[in-house]
Formats: C-alpha cells, sequence, structure tokens
C-alpha cells in the first residue's frame, strides 16, 4: 500500500512538474493593451448578483442591455463590446478575487462600473498599479474625485452625495433660515458623506442642525429614530436613507402626525418608492418632500410619455430584456452609465489605448446623454474629476415630482484634490 | 413623559413584529428540539406568495386565506422531504440543512420576485391614530392583535384538541406514543406546516410595516432569536412576551442610552441572548429543562 | 498503524508537493484564488478541532476572522508593524478571545450555541463600525500590498502564496501534534466517557476551553491573511455569511479528517464562482440545494464519503482518516430506521 502510493506521489509530482515547464507561457504578450482586437472590446465590471445589495445587480444586466444594443447596431468603431459581469456579494474580498481573475484570465480592457464604495475601494490599488482604467464606478463617495492624484485610473460618475446635501443645506439658508434641522442617515460612509455636505453647505448655520439620529442597515425599522426628531422639535426633516428605510421614514412621520419640511436623498426618490409611501401612509407623507434629480425616472409614464430617450430605452428593455420590471431605475441608470462608456469608446477612436480612453474620460462633456434629466451636462477635466454635478430641484405634488426649473451646479464647490 | 410614551409604543410594535416571527420559531422548537434558522425566509417567501396573489387580482383575505394553506401544505411537505431523512442525524447536521434551506428561499425569492422593495397592502385603514399625543397605526395594533389571537390557538390547539396533545407527546415522548400509535413522523411533519402557518401570519402581517423585499426578514429573526430565549424557547407566551419586552427594552435602550445609542442595538440583542442562555436558560417562562428524547 | 501512518505521511507528501507546484500550473488570478483558499484551511481546519473533536458548533468564527483581519491592519496600517509581526500577534489576540468566548460556551449546549454564535457574526460588523478610531469604521482601511522581500526570486502573489501555505502547513503540523498529544487525548477522552476521564482528573473546563482558543486563533490567522492578500479590511469583509461559509466548508468537506479542511476550502472559493456559471440569476439558490443534497446524501461530507466509497471498495475494515475522529455527522441517512 505505502510504496504504492508513494510512487503515486512521484508520479503526480513528475506529471505537475512537466505540466508546469510548458504552462508557463500561457498568458499572450501583445504590444497593445490587452482587451482589444481588431473586432472586440472586453470590458470587465462586478455587481452584486447575490447578498444583501443584490437590488443593484439590475445596473450590471442594464449595461449588458444597451451594449447589446449598441453591438446590433455596428458596435464602436467596427468593434463589439464584449461585458463579462461578475457576481462580488457586494463583499471587497469577493470582489477583489473576481477582478483579478477578469484582468488576468479574461484580459479585460478596462474594469467599468464595479459598484460600491467598500468593493471600489478595495480594488482601487490593484487596478492602479497595473494602469488598468477604473471607470466610473457606481457610487458617489467623495474620494473618487478628490484623490485622482494618488489615483489617476480612478473616475466616478454619479453626483457626489455631498454634493447633493450641500444643494440641501443651501435651499435651507436661503429659504428657512430659522429651521431645526433633524437628520435621518444610515451609519456608514454614505450617510457620514451626506453629514459632512449638509455640513459644509449650511456653513456658519450648522447649528441649525438640532439632532441627528442613526440607523443600521440591520435594524427592522426606523420608528424610533423618526420619534426622537419630533420630540427633539425639528421641523426640518433630512432622509439621508436608503429606499427602504426612506419609505419607512415618512411612514412614519406621517403615522405620528409629524409634518416637517422633508428634504429626501436622491437615492430613495424613484417613484414607486413614493407611491408605496403614499399607499402606506396617504398623500400627506409625501406632499411638499424636496429632492433632487439627475436622471429620467422609468416610472414616471406620464412625464416622458413623449420622450425620445424614455422610447429608446423602452426599446432596449423590450428586446435584450423583456422579462425585466423596466420601472426599476436601476436598470435606468445601467443603460445610462453605458451610453458614456460606449461615447468615450467612441470619441477613443480607433486606435485604443488604456491610457487614451483615461484622458477622454478626464477631458468629457456629454451633453446628450439621452437618459440624464433634460440639461445636465457630463463634463469632466483634467483637475476635476466629478462628471455629473448637476442636479435639478423638484418637489412632490400629488402623484410626481414636479421639478422647480432650477438646474444647480455644485461645481464649484467639490473638493478638486487631496490637501 | 410623552416622548418616552411615544417610545414605549413603537417599541411595543416593533417587538409585536419580533414576537411573531419568534412563536413560529418555539412551534419548531417544541416539535423537533432544533432551531430552524430558515424559518425567517420561509415567512418572507410566504409573503411573497401572498403578494402575488393580491397582485394577480385575488382580494386581499382569500390572497391571505389561500397563502396560509400553501404554507401549511409547503411546510409539511418540507419536513417530509428535507428534514425527514436528517431528523435524527445530529444537530450540526440539521443546522446546516436549515442554513441550507435559509439560503435557498433568500436566493429563489430574489430569482423570482427580484430584489426591489415592493409596499404590502394592509387590511386595516392607514389613517394615523392619536391617543393622547401618542401616534401610531391601525397595522400596530393589528399586529399585536393577531398575534395574540395566534397564541390563542395555539395554546387552545396543544391543550384541548386530541391533535394537539397527540403532538405534544410526539414531542416528548416518541417512543411511548408510538406505541399509543401516534404515528410520530407525521406529527413532526404537522408541527413543520404549523410554524409556516405562523410564519405566514407573521410575514403578511409585518411586510406593510417593513416592506417587501427578500432581505425583509434578516433584520428580524436575530432579534426574533433573542425574543424566544429571553421568553424561554419552549414557551409561545414566552416568545410574544419575549419579543414586546424586546422591543421596548432595545427603543429604550438606543433613544436614553448614548452608549449604546441605534449603532449598538445588534450586540444588545446578542447579550440578552447570551446572558439568558448563562444565567437561565429557561427563559423568563420556560419551566424545568424538558429533554429532548 | 505504522502502516496507516505510512500512508498517511505519503499522502501528506503528494499534498504538499501538489501545493509547491501548484501556482506555476495554473494561470495567475488562480494563484490568487488560491490563497484565499490557504487561509480558509486554516480557518476551517479551526472548525474542525471546535466542531469534530470537541462536539461544539460555532456560527460566529467570521468574527474571530474579523479581529485577526484587523489587528493586523491596525498593527500595519497605525503602528507601522510588519506584516510578520501581525499574524501572530493576530493569533494571540484571537485565543485570547477564544478563552472568553470558550468559557462562556462552556455553558451553552448544542444548538443554543449555534443560536449564539450566531448572533455575535451577525453583530460582527456593527463591533467594527463602533470602534471607529481603531477600525476607519464603515470606510475600512487599507494596506500596501505585500511585496517579496530582496534576493527571493518570487513575484509578490507567488510569495504571498508560499507565505499562506507555509503558514496553513504549520498550523496543520501544529494541530495534528496537539491532538496526538495530551490534548487530543484528553479530548477524545472527553468525548467517549466523561465521566472516567474527569474521574481520572482530566479537566474539562480547562481542555475544552482549550479546544475553542485553539480553533479561535486558527480563525485569527486565517483573518489576517485574508486582510493582507485583499490589503483592505471593512465590516462589509466580515459580515455573518463569512461565519456561515466557514461552517459550511467544513461539514461538505468533512469535519471527521483534516483533509476535510483542504477540500472544505476548495469548495467554498469555487462552489460560488460554480453557482454563478449554473444560474446567473440564482447563484444562491445552487449554491443552497447543493448544501442540502450534500447534507441528505453524504451527511459526513466529501472527505468521508470518498473514504467510505474506498473503504467499500475495498472491502476493509473501516479505518477513521485522521485518528481522533468522531461521529457527529455520521452517515445516518441511510443506516437508522426513520421515526415513522
Amino acid at each position: 500500500m505505502t510504496p504504492v502510493l508513494s510512487k503515486a506521489a512521484i508520479g503526480i509530482f513528475a506529471a505537475t512538474f512537466a505540466l508546469a515547464m510548458t504552462g508557463s507561457t500561457i498568458a499572450p504578450v501583445n504590444a497593445a493593451d490587452p482587451g482589444v482586437s481588431d473586432t472586440e472590446i472586453i470590458l470587465g465590471g462586478d455587481h452584486p448578483f447575490s447578498g444583501p445589495a443584490s437590488a443593484y445587480g439590475n445596473i450590471g444586466k442594464g449595461i449588458g442591455a444597451y451594449f447589446d444594443y449598441v453591438n446590433d447596431h455596428g458596435g464602436v468603431n467596427g468593434r463589439k463590446i464584449k461585458w463579462i459581469d461578475k457576481d462580488d456579494g457586494y463583499s471587497p474580498p469577493q470582489a477583489v478575487q473576481v477582478v483579478h481573475q477578469m484582468v488576468e484570465q479574461d484580459h479585460v480592457f478596462a474594469i467599468f462600473d464595479s459598484l460600491g464604495t467598500a468593493v471600489n475601494t478595495a480594488i482601487r490599488p490593484y487596478l492602479n498599479q497595473n494602469g488598468i482604467p477604473q471607470l466610473f464606478v457606481a457610487t458617489g463617495a467623495t474620494t473618487w474625485g478628490k484623490d485622482y492624484k494618488q489615483y489617476p485610473w480612478t473616475i466616478g460618475w454619479q453626483p457626489d452625495y455631498q454634493a447633493e446635501a450641500i444643494l440641501y443645506a443651501q435651499d435651507i439658508v436661503r429659504n428657512h433660515p430659522n429651521a431645526k434641522i433633524g437628520v435621518l442617515y444610515q451609519n456608514d460612509d454614505y450617510g457620514e458623506d451626506y453629514n459632512a455636505g449638509l455640513k459644509k453647505g449650511l456653513g456658519s448655520h450648522q447649528n441649525l442642525i438640532v439632532k441627528m439620529a442613526s440607523y443600521e442597515t440591520t435594524d427592522p425599522s426606523v420608528s424610533s429614530q423618526i420619534s426622537t426628531l419630533k420630540a427633539a422639535g425639528c421641523d426640518t426633516f433630512m432622509i439621508f436613507a436608503t429606499p427602504k428605510f426612506a419609505i419607512q421614514a415618512m411612514v412614519f412621520a406621517a403615522q405620528q402626525s409629524w409634518h416637517p419640511l422633508t428634504y429626501l436623498n436622491n437615492v430613495s426618490n424613484a417613484i414607486p418608492y413614493m407611491n408605496a409611501a403614499m399607499k402606506a401612509a396617504g398623500p400627506s407623507a409625501v406632499n411638499g418632500i424636496i429632492t433632487t434629480i439627475y436622471l429620467k425616472d422609468p416610472a414616471n409614464h406620464a412625464r416622458y410619455a413623449g420622450d425620445s430617450g424614455m422610447k429608446e430605452y423602452n426599446e432596449i428593455m423590450a428586446k435584450y430584456l423583456p422579462s425585466a420590471d423596466k420601472d426599476d431605475g436601476n436598470y435606468l441608470y445601467g443603460v445610462s452609465i453605458a451610453y458614456t462608456m460606449v461615447d468615450v469608446l467612441k470619441r477613443a477612436g480607433k486606435d485604443l489605448t488604456r491610457k487614451k480612453v483615461m484622458d477622454i474620460a478626464t477631458h468629457l462633456t456629454e451633453t446628450d446623454n439621452p437618459w440624464a434629466y433634460p440639461g445636465v451636462v457630463i463634463r469632466t477635466s483634467s483637475t476635476f474629476r466629478y462628471p455629473i454635478t448637476q442636479m435639478i430641484a423638484a418637489k412632490w405634488l400629488g402623484t410626481d415630482w414636479s421639478p422647480t426649473g432650477i438646474l444647480v451646479d455644485t461645481r464649484s464647490m467639490m473638493t478638486t484634490a487631496e490637501k | 413623559m410623552h416622548d418616552l410614551a411615544q417610545q414605549i409604543v413603537n417599541g411595543l410594535a416593533t417587538g409585536s413584529i419580533f414576537a411573531s416571527v419568534a412563536l413560529a420559531l418555539v412551534l419548531i422548537y417544541r416539535a423537533m428540539g432544533i432551531i430552524n434558522f430558515a424559518q425567517g425566509e420561509m415567512a418572507m417567501f410566504t409573503t411573497y406568495i401572498a403578494w402575488q396573489l393580491v397582485t394577480l387580482g385575488f382580494p386581499i383575505w382569500a390572497a391571505f386565506a389561500i397563502t396560509i394553506v400553501v404554507a401549511f401544505v409547503g411546510g409539511v411537505a418540507l419536513e417530509r422531504i428535507v428534514i425527514r431523512p436528517v431528523e435524527r442525524a445530529p444537530e450540526l447536521t440539521l443546522v446546516i440543512v436549515t442554513l441550507g434551506l435559509f439560503i435557498t428561499f433568500n436566493g429563489l425569492a430574489g430569482w423570482f420576485w427580484g430584489y426591489i422593495v415592493k409596499p404590502f397592502p394592509t387590511p386595516f385603514p392607514t389613517s394615523p391614530i392619536q391617543i393622547g399625543g401618542v401616534g401610531f397605526s391601525a397595522q400596530d395594533i393589528g399586529i399585536i392583535v393577531v398575534s395574540l389571537v395566534t397564541l390563542g390557538l395555539i395554546t387552545l390547539f396543544f391543550q384541548k384538541t386530541k391533535l394537539g396533545l397527540a403532538m405534544k407527546a410526539a414531542a416528548l415522548y416518541p417512543e411511548q406514543s408510538r406505541v399509543l400509535g401516534i404515528r410520530v413522523g407525521w406529527m413532526l411533519a404537522l408541527g413543520w406546516g404549523l410554524a409556516a402557518v405562523v410564519g405566514a401570519v407573521a410575514g403578511i402581517m409585518i411586510a406593510p410595516v417593513v416592506f417587501l423585499d427578500p432581505n425583509m426578514m434578516q433584520s428580524v429573526i436575530v432579534y426574533a432569536f433573542a425574543s424566544a430565549v429571553l421568553g424561554g424557547i419552549e414557551s409561545p407566551i414566552g416568545a410574544v412576551v419575549g419579543g414586546l419586552i424586546l422591543g421596548v427594552v432595545l427603543n429604550l435602550l438606543g433613544t436614553y442610552v448614548d452608549a449604546i445609542g441605534n449603532e449598538l442595538r445588534l450586540a444588545a440583542a446578542l447579550a440578552i441572548i447570551v446572558v439568558v442562555l448563562m444565567v437561565r436558560p429557561s427563559g423568563l417562562f420556560g419551566r424545568a429543562k424538558v429533554q429532548r428524547v | 498503524m505504522a502502516a496507516a501512518n505510512a500512508g498517511q505521511l505519503s499522502r501528506v507528501g503528494v499534498a504538499i508537493a501538489v501545493i509547491a507546484i501548484l501556482p506555476w500550473v495554473v494561470p495567475s488570478f488562480a494563484v490568487f484564488d488560491l490563497i484565499y483558499v490557504g487561509a480558509y484551511a486554516i480557518a476551517i481546519l479551526g472548525l474542525i478541532v471546535l466542531t469534530g473533536m470537541n462536539g461544539q458548533i460555532s456560527l460566529g468564527h467570521g468574527a474571530f476572522m474579523a479581529l485577526g483581519g484587523y489587528v493586523v491592519a491596525v498593527g500595519v496600517h497605525a503602528a507601522g508593524w510588519p506584516y510578520w509581526v501581525g499574524v501572530p500577534v493576530a493569533a494571540a489576540a484571537c485565543g485570547a478571545l477564544g478563552i472568553f468566548i470558550g468559557l462562556i460556551a462552556l455553558r451553552l449546549a448544542g444548538v443554543y450555541l449555534a443560536l449564539a454564535t450566531f448572533s455575535l457574526a451577525v453583530a460582527t460588523p456593527s463591533f467594527l463600525k463602533h470602534f471607529k478610531s481603531v477600525t476607519g469604521g464603515f470606510g475600512g482601511l487599507s494596506l500596501d500590498s505585500v511585496t517579496t522581500p530582496a534576493g527571493i526570486p518570487l513575484d509578490a502573489q507567488h510569495w504571498l502564496y508560499y507565505v499562506t501555505w507555509a503558514s496553513a502547513g504549520v498550523a496543520f503540523l501544529v494541530t495534528a501534534l496537539l491532538v496526538r498529544g495530551r490534548f487530543g487525548r484528553a479530548l477524545r477522552a472527553l468525548r467517549d466517557d466523561p465521566i472516567a476521564a474527569i474521574s481520572f482528573g482530566v479537566n474539562p473546563y480547562f481542555y475544552k476551553t482549550l479546544a475553542f482558543a485553539w480553533s479561535a486563533a486558527l480563525a485569527g490567522v486565517a483573518g489576517a491573511f485574508f486582510a493582507i492578500t485583499t490589503a483592505y479590511v471593512s465590516p462589509d469583509t466580515f459580515t455573518f455569511a463569512l461565519s456561515i461559509t466557514l461552517l459550511i466548508g467544513a461539514v461538505l468537506g468533512g469535519i471527521m479528517s483534516f483533509w476535510g479542511a483542504l477540500v472544505g476550502a476548495l469548495v467554498i472559493e469555487f462552489l460560488p464562482l460554480v453557482a454563478q456559471q449554473v444560474n446567473a440569476g440564482a447563484p444562491s439558490v445552487v449554491y443552497g440545494v447543493t448544501l442540502i443534497l450534500v447534507m441528505l446524501f453524504v451527511p459526513d461530507g466529501i472527505v468521508g464519503g470518498v473514504m467510505r466509497s474506498i473503504r467499500r471498495l475495498s472491502h476493509r475494515p473501516p479505518q477513521p482518516a485522521f485518528e481522533p475522529s468522531v461521529q457527529p455527522a455520521a452517515p445516518v441517512a441511510a443506516d437508522q430506521p426513520s421515526r415513522e
């Protein structure tokens, strides 16, 4: 028995060793950047298709649908986009692994729209060390725009959370100088970014903040926090919360007969969420709430009935994701951000390198994204790395967000480089 | 004072959520001496079935009734197919199997219905209720009342009906029960069916408050465990009282004790579980330890 | 006995050879995955000691990994330690916490311990967030990637691979020695006949707590390598899913044998990827169903199942894969009468 096994061991050893000798020349060495051939551009992304944040997985599917659409219409400068989208479960180690795999096995040209602040923080050093573009990450943390000197290959896309909060703060200072502000925020970097923006925007009026109440994503309900804010005498309510908790906040406030002036963060302002709150607690729960908008809302059928961009979106969804719920704004987010990606690749021309693509992504003026809110321009420069800084303030009146008509730009307020 | 009253009322409302899920956990524990880690996910899944039926146009009460039947059949089937083969296996195997069910039901719900938060219809009026400046909703009352009614029915069932007594006997003394002609295996399956029904009722009552998504129960299940342990894991009354106490205590700690705040609620629940299990494993309402045979 | 040992040794030899050569035959990204496999194997080894030998179920070993990971991260980040200092300190810190939790665990029987440790796993991220000044809060801590020391002709990835697996080797060796010595004899005695063991002077509190502490220390080492390899720690890294995954790895691999740690680590690393290929819409359904099926048909795990088939084929008398094996997950499904 033993000698047999030992022999087997030697055999396996020899075999593996032989394999090792022949197998070491697997990776193709190419003069051009990896991921680009005459017919194809390979892009990689990672989204949570399992785990707690799976709702955002639909962004990746929306992107895939748009790339299919582009490919069926001739592709980008004669090349088709191959989209590899992996499940990272919203977990940093898993994201690091799938990104290594996409870079080293699939030889992707760039990583596009990986989602979540922790995930992107984890993969950023690796991608930057290897000079691989980390394009248009799906998170609104400030670091993507601020730390570009240290991480030149990374750029965000959506409005910065701080910028949005600054807008609300300015509105308060201008129109409600005696407000007593109560804040409900998610206890993580996302909530903290909003708080930082709020304080920044209030400037010398920070004493207007009367009470701040945090919640955990593991909390079953935020009713206690709402009571705390109400009891503190707040008359102005900032909701810096993800959809489920934002809906709860609106509902509980109404149930406790608390009707403050309410500001709702963009993340949670999709029409279905507003309808959910209205159904649960009546129209008074949502009327008069203020928010900001930078993308069109696919669930807003009335407003966008004649909109050509929305028509195109509906066609894309009907053809490439026929069973999906196209009212889900995550798909539209995906389609819209994929438009910017394709735009950049188109501008980079036939002769595609990573450096060139990064250069274009950081010198961009995109005025025609069909799914951006009308008037919102996506703009970057080598020293300004926040692509979307424009938003429009809107107020909920009856059944829909009613734009106040003011397109605001937070460009001047963003931190442009780390001090 | 009035703020305190509001926090207590909120706590009772949240506590009733814990209580309703804890009740289902207790039923399984009584029947088999195991903790069903998938109980919350099963409840979530059946709640989606109710949502689907309502969306298809069924009247709300009809949808609930159908869901309860489906839950019962599903629970029995689950026991027969998945649990029975490992019924006598070591605890570890059962723990892993219920964790497998946890993962499977969560994935199935996401697969069928997506992960977007959905509103869930309530049969109760939505206008707020105010008493002495303290606000709450009809739904809050509804959850408590339904939990109490469920508790009453369970108690009656186990004490007054032949079937209930047989189930109790089968759980405590399987060998003797078999001699007496009780079909022990089926009694266990019935236990799973009942627990699934109680879970479905809990899910349907909770969903209008916490809103429906595949992860809705993950923020409830640990608190439900803590409630069950606090009340005594074999006691249905304990589950309800434990849940209500836990809801109020956590709210008061979160609001008035800065060191705990809202951030360490889970840690507080963990502490309650550990301390109760160490100091008084039978909980507030449990009787002397019953040996599982 | 001697023959069995020699057989065991040659199997270990094969394993070492394969592990040594593997990074040169697989694509480079897989080397990276295999580093995680090494870390998982160390953590699962700890669970095998705890669950397989000591009979305690822990759904909370992710908490020890978290502590280990953060000890390294904070040490390197704030105190400027070299990495090699961080790993043993992580082990020591987790061992200390393991003694504390082990003492509590003594009073929690079977499924109660599972319940308490499950709650611990769920609460872990909130602890990590709470102590912001040390842990960096939700944003976590970034680390510099490991570089190969001067004079060693390996790239950083291969260097880290060998360091991780060498540490795994040490962990396996020390654990094997412990298990064969006084410690293992005491645990076996306590398991097989606690009353006799205690009357012979074996202190159950001491040995059971020691087993818990050792398994916690191993999880700490695993967490340390997790942090070093990812070069980043955050509360999102150590969710309750990680704790559950570890126990799943131990049980799927087989908690009766050290080999179960290797197999289990491979399974939890690669099963999610396979699941994604099978059904991209619902990878977790594939994962969950696989888990249930394995429990129904091979309750003693993959290694246990393979050993049984080998035994059956060679008609040899039952021979445990490693000596101090217990029967916590014996193949009940097939052999025992049901309750009906």
